[in-house]
């Protein structure tokens, strides 16, 4: 079966089985394994990447339900060699241990700034509460979370404010 | 003069960590990633009962399916004489079933196919007839005359007693027993439950059919010692075997021992001729795979009319499942428990211990336990919350009271121990201030008068970490020293090879300080590399919060016989003799003219191209640490909890964290490794648990059963510290990993009894979830 869709921007396709989950096609037809495997049942995020900007499990999703869709993984998350706030976030604050479970993390935690930019951290938590760590205890990606918040907050007041120059001009 | 600039990453900085930039691009290297030409993928099929022979194996309709390129069973691996192999305890444990299956769960056959989907189908469709037999579920049950026999292969075994083991001395505690006040009785059972790392266990086994060398990609610990197995169970020659253990997404001593499917995998890799990958998934993980606990304990602490401790008798039954495979030190048959009588000077104490099979996954020692040191741990600080409240005294005031004091070090237990430092009282202090204790205690009073279910626990634990000296601790005999092997390149830049194998904890970034730290390098300008056997100096591994108590301190120690090295050749750039050279970090200068230098990086660069006379060329070298003894980390944690009385769910309101591992050398990692145990131990004290119905089912086999903390139930912890540095270790330090887990589960647990102590509720066993306690409640007349 042909399947087609967007990973970080880029046109990818396949032909494979209708039952290849999303997490395989993404691992194995594309390579592309950032993406890792945790419980197979929809529990522990490690497989999160999103659909149209919305964190989604990889693991329980077939690659064909995607057809035409949009997917941001972690290695979408850099421009360049440039981190994003939330990889930078994670890096400063000591937000990852073993690693495994960080790009689920940060792409959630990425969502979670895209619809809020300025989240309390009851709604960082809630936020990352579909995604297991088992080495950190949370507070240091709550943290890491809170830092790509201001990060961009400041981004955004610097843009705004070169706007305004600009417009004064 | 000293250089102006700033050295990055001596000892005490937090700097951020090198293995970061890989991780956060998603270009870590984990097992599953790896993908060799020609590789073929493994499936492995498991006996869905605890206990039945095998009255047959069919495979023809899953070795006739596509893609399918073979289907091993315990037959064959017979034929090679690999159905059995030896396990890290000196038992045996069946690597494929032939005669019967002793636990749900156990590997029976293995299909190698094209993919992993054609494995699957292909495992799906063999047909095993089994004679379901009676399954043991306890040791209770295992020592019920008329047990079924699980181990009637073993020649010579007539029950499902494994071993009997005991510590300390019975004459002088029974002695003391006889002339106690009063004696505190606490049964409780540890359960069993599971280290669960995110990323399961796996292989790639690549046997090439032209040399014979067995490349193996394994996700261990302990690469080295795995090597050394695997040439003992295999016969390969030892210098025929690579593993090579790549990035690992967590371990927590789930990833020390030697499962069947490694070695099912390189057997068929051998036989194929082609590389073959095999993955677990979750449930085969948590069914099969090293589990952690399960111990049945019985402790009696007996005390004076004073308050004053006098002796303390423990027994236990180990539930050790269907093989003995703990990865543990050989003469150590309980592991490490005999620290049981932990922080307190306790003039003599005697444990005993048996070890049961059951129709159970194997296992027991795992999950940041430093060998059951938290088991012992929970026990001794379970009872001495149970006696502080049976005695009418306060929980901090008891443990002061009986705490080792600091001048008693380095002190000896009562089982033998020989503590190398400590200041007990002052951990307790700073928590308690931490945590305003004597205000807090005046409103638990108030809350408690107006109806509320509320309690403080504290547990002031003492670890005992390191696993050396050698002399004593081994794994089948192998000496638990560890390694580190430094070459300082012509640059000045260095590699730093260890036989250690981080999961998690930052070792690349830890290593490279020590040498920054001794030798005046820049933590930036050493990679650290770990975990291929052909280029690692051998070592034990990672486990038992072990890698910075002996590698750390090879890391030192071959620093500093590289600093020796690097004194002759500064010697003979500046033209003066080795005793008038001064040593500051970086940098060797001629005593009284400062300006006289040589810096470690031009030192560095003569030892390739200007050296003195007779002296051979490289500054490189390795170091074999066997540690004088065992460290022995300690702290102090507390826990506020509300009790529903309605619901029984129990809400950890705070919790604080004192922890003093000696001298910290990257404060934030450590901080962070703490962080992480104290999750581990909320979730083994409140929500994980790996159990089984009559019948031997597994219970808890997925994350939808066996329950994990997420961000959500997680407390926000408080931290604190103190520094004792260890008298022996070249830095100072201790050693952390499993500080958290070894201590916070009794503090929990210690919170939740001290809230229900009105009520007469003396002990609710772990996991305490709200069904126990809402039970609990109703059962002292609660209502509401």
């Amino acid at each position: 079966m042909k399947v087609s869709m967007k990973v970080n921007g880029v046109e990818r396709g396949g032909d494979i089985e209708p039952r290849v989950l999303l997490v395989d096609f993404l691992r194995t037809n594309l390579a592309q394994t950032g993406t890792h495997i945790g419980c197979d049942t929809t529990s522990c995020g490690a497989c999160t990447v999103l659909l149209d900007g919305e964190p989604v499990k990889s693991c329980t999703l077939l690659a064909v339900q995607v057809d035409g869709r949009n997917i941001t993984t972690v290695e979408g998350l850099a421009s360049g060699s440039t981190l994003s706030p939330m990889q930078a976030g994670f890096h400063e604050e000591h937000g990852l241990q073993c690693g495994f479970c960080t790009p689920g993390m940060m792409l959630v935690g990425t969502a979670l700034l895209e619809r809020n930019p300025d989240p309390t951290e009851d709604e960082i938590r809630w936020a990352i509460s579909g995604n297991i760590c088992r080495c950190t205890g949370y507070m240091n990606i709550v943290k890491a979370i809170q830092h790509a918040a201001k990060a961009q907050a400041a981004a955004q007041a610097k843009i705004s404010e070169t706007v305004a120059v600009a417009g004064g001009e | 003069m000293a250089t102006a600039t700033h050295l990055h990453g001596r000892i005490g900085e937090s700097i951020k960590r090198k293995e970061d930039a890989r991780f956060l691009r998603g270009k870590g290297n984990y097992l599953d990633d790896f993908v060799l030409p020609n590789m073929l993928h493994m499936a492995i099929f498991r006996s869905p009962h605890a206990h039945a022979r095998i009255k047959s194996i069919d495979t023809s309709a899953a070795g006739a399916m596509p893609g399918v390129i073979a289907v091993v069973t315990g037959e064959l691996m017979a034929q090679h004489k690999l159905a059995w192999m030896p396990t890290l305890s000196g038992d045996t444990q069946a690597v494929l079933a032939t005669d019967k299956v002793r636990f749900q769960g156990q590997e029976v056959a293995a299909v190698i196919a094209e993919t992993k989907y054609l494995a699957e189908d292909a495992r799906d469709a063999i047909i095993v007839d089994y004679e379901v037999l009676p399954a043991v579920t306890s040791p209770d049950g295992a020592k019920t005359a008329g047990a079924p026999l699980i181990r009637d292969e073993k020649e010579g075994q007539k029950d499902n007693h494994i071993y009997h083991w005991e510590s300390g001395n019975q004459a002088t505690t029974q002695a003391a027993f006889a002339k106690a006040h009063k004696v505190v009785r606490l049964h409780t059972f540890y359960p069993r439950c599971h280290p669960a790392p995110l990323e399961t266990c796996g292989c790639i086994a690549d046997v090439n059919g032209a040399t014979g060398k067995a490349t193996i990609y394994m996700t261990s610990q302990a690469p080295h010692a795995i090597r050394t197995v695997f040439a003992l169970v295999t016969g390969l020659p030892e210098q025929q075997i690579r593993i090579i253990s790549p990035d690992i997404g967590g371990g927590f001593g789930n990833k020390v021992p030697v499962y069947p499917g490694y070695v099912v995998a390189t057997a068929a890799s051998l036989l194929i001729g082609r590389p073959v990958k095999w993955v677990e998934d979750r449930t085969e993980n948590l069914i099969s795979t090293g589990f952690a606990r399960d111990y049945h304990m019985t402790g009696d602490l007996a005390v004076d009319e004073k308050g004053k401790m006098l002796a303390l008798r423990v027994h236990l039954d180990s539930d050790n499942g269907a093989f003995f495979a703990d990865a543990q030190p050989s003469k150590f048959k309980a592991g490490l428990f005999h620290i049981v009588t932990g922080s307190y000077d306790i003039p003599t104490a005697h444990v005993t211990a048996d070890g049961y099979y059951t129709n159970k996954a194997p296992g027991g020692v795992a999950y940041r336990c430093s060998f059951r040191v938290t088991e012992a741990s929970y026990l001794i600080e379970r009872l001495v919350t149970n006696a502080a409240i049976e005695l009418g005294l306060d929980q901090a005031e008891f443990r002061k009271q009986n705490f080792i004091k600091p001048e008693q070090f380095p002190y000896t237990s009562a089982t033998g121990w020989v503590y190398d430092s400590g200041d007990y009282p002052k951990a307790m202090d700073v928590a308690l201030e931490k945590l305003g204790y004597a205000e807090l205690r005046k409103d638990v009073e108030r809350r408690r008068k107006q109806g509320e279910v509320t309690g403080i626990g504290i547990a002031s634990f003492t670890e005992v970490v390191g696993a050396g000296h050698g002399a004593e601790f081994d794994i089948l005999g192998l000496r638990m020293f560890d390694s580190a092997e430094l070459r300082i390149h012509p640059t000045g830049k260095g590699l730093l090879r260890m036989g250690v194998k981080s999961q998690g904890q930052g070792h690349e970034t830890t290593f490279a300080q020590i040498v920054t730290e001794e030798l005046g390098i820049p933590a930036n300008d050493i990679a650290v590399e770990e975990g291929d056997t052909d280029t690692a100096p051998y070592g034990l591994g990672t486990y038992a919060s072990r890698s910075t108590p002996v590698a750390g301190a090879a890391t030192a120690m071959v620093s500093r016989k590289l600093r020796e090295k690097a004194r002759k050749i500064a010697a003979h750039l500046l033209e003066a003799a080795e005793e008038d050279l001064e040593w500051e970090v970086g940098r060797f200068y001629v005593k009284g003219s400062p300006d006289r230098a040589k810096t470690i990086q031009e030192i560095a660069f003569a030892a390739y191209t200007n050296l003195p006379e007779g002296l051979e060329a490289g500054l490189e070298g390795v170091h074999y640490y066997d540690p004088p003894n065992m460290t022995y980390p300690f702290g102090t944690y507390a826990v506020v909890v509300d009790i529903d009385k309605g619901t029984g769910q129990v809400k950890v309101r705070r919790m604080v964290a004192v922890d003093d591992c000696g001298v910290r050398i990257n404060p934030m990692i450590v901080e962070g490794q703490i962080h992480g145990g104290l999750t581990e131990g909320f979730g083994i004290a409140f929500m994980e648990l790996i159990t089984f119905d009559s019948d031997g089912n597994c219970i808890g086999s997925n994350f939808m059963d066996y329950l994990l903390p997420t961000a959500w139930e997680t407390p926000r912890f408080e931290m604190g510290e103190t520094v004792t540095p260890s008298p022996h270790h070249p830095l100072g330090a201790k050693g952390v990993g499993e500080s958290a887990t070894v201590g916070s589960p009794a503090a929990y647990v210690n919170a939740v009894i001290d809230a229900l102590s009105p009520y007469g509720i003396t002990n609710i066993d772990m996991p305490v979830g709200p069904d126990k306690v809402w039970a609990a409640l109703r059962k002292a007349g609660v209502t509401e």
